[in-house]
């Protein structure tokens, strides 16, 4: 290897060490911001709706003070899920510049109950994946739960259940079509 | 002398009047207590709803019976529910909670409905959730058990 050789391997070296950096950390700072809540509500399908169907729960304002944003429940914290789920999300672009099937209260109303059952879906599958970024079997004091609450977890670790089988609609109001009068804990029946 | 009367009967009842309200003040004690009318109201103490296992004692026959636990997270929306989750006829075993009244399954006009009946959809207009509070006015009613 000449020293000519040399000079322009460590050259290319040197270029790609730092376009990696820019490229990476551009696209890691993108990521970042499509996370936030504030650009999931830069949509007026996701503000006027589901956003503002948040703000009456107990997962927007508490005693504790203690706030859950969008990203907190609908985008997975792990590496290869998050991005899963943002090609996934190319979904919604397509619904809000082309198919424009969510851009009155009225067409998200009637489609509610439809939106609802893919997020209790995907919950389901995935053991409530979001929920447990914070809620764990493990740190809950049953001692400190009401008797009932820690009667039904205790229930819910031996059977297997999953957050989202019993807490439906805490973070949003119930669509018109579900009854909770007919959905058995735990996905069956046994009344 | 008839002006004279007049005037003078007007004054007695007003000096009635007058001296019937100090004897009022004096002896009826206000709910609002010695708080001055023209200023601000005591800020009402914050009481938290309170569970009872078992339910509370109705007072008497047919009294819509209250509710023993915190509603805060239930809704009641014309769209669903929230109450049915546990008292309703599927899940209220499950649950064990009591089950919604089979009164609440009639129409008005006594005939079966599957669905609970509209007039009896919004269960806090009867059933009424208890803080630990004790009553502003002494209470002596006792009804038929």
């Amino acid at each position: 290897m000449t020293s000519g050789q040399k000079k322009g391997t460590f050259s290319i070296l040197v270029i790609g060490i730092f376009l990696g950096i820019i490229l990476w950390g551009g696209f890691n700072w993108a990521l970042a911001i499509t996370n936030t809540e504030e650009f999931c509500i830069s949509c007026h399908e996701m503000r006027d709706n589901p956003y503002e169907d948040l703000q009456d729960t107990i997962h927007f304002t508490n005693r504790t003070g203690i706030r859950a944003t969008c990203p907190d429940c609908h985008v997975p914290k792990e590496w290869v899920h998050k991005i899963i789920r943002k090609i996934q999300a190319s979904k919604e672009l397509y619904h809000h510049f082309i198919v424009k099937d969510l851009d009155t209260p009225e067409k998200y109303e009637a489609k509610k109950l439809q939106l609802a059952q893919n997020v209790w879906r995907t919950m389901k599958k995935t053991d409530s994946r979001e929920c447990r970024n914070c809620h764990h079997f493990d740190s809950m004091d049953f001692e400190r739960q009401e008797s009932r609450s820690a009667d039904r977890h205790e229930e819910a670790i031996e059977k297997g259940y999953t957050c989202i089988d019993c807490h439906k609609g805490i973070a949003h109001t119930l669509p018109e079509g579900y009854d909770p009068g007919d959905d058995a804990p735990g996905g069956e029946d046994e009344g | 002398m008839k002006k004279i009367i007049h005037i003078s009967l007007a004054a007695f009842g007003l000096l009635l009047i007058t001296s019937n309200t100090v004897i009022a003040k004096e002896d009826i004690a206000s709910l609002r207590g010695t708080e001055d009318l023209s200023g601000a109201s005591l800020k009402a103490t914050k009481k938290k709803i309170i569970s009872q296992e078992g339910g509370f004692e109705r007072s008497y026959k047919q009294q819509p019976p209250m509710v023993p636990h915190k509603v805060e997270k239930y809704k009641i929306t014309l769209k669903n529910n929230g109450c049915m989750k546990c008292h309703s006829k599927k899940n209220h075993k499950k649950e064990k909670a009591p089950m919604v009244g089979e009164s609440h399954f009639l129409s008005r006009d006594g005939k079966k409905l599957q669905k609970l009946s509209s007039r009896r959809y919004f269960c806090n207009q009867c059933h009424a959730p208890q803080i630990d509070a004790n009553p502003l006015v002494k209470n002596e009613f006792d009804g038929l058990k």
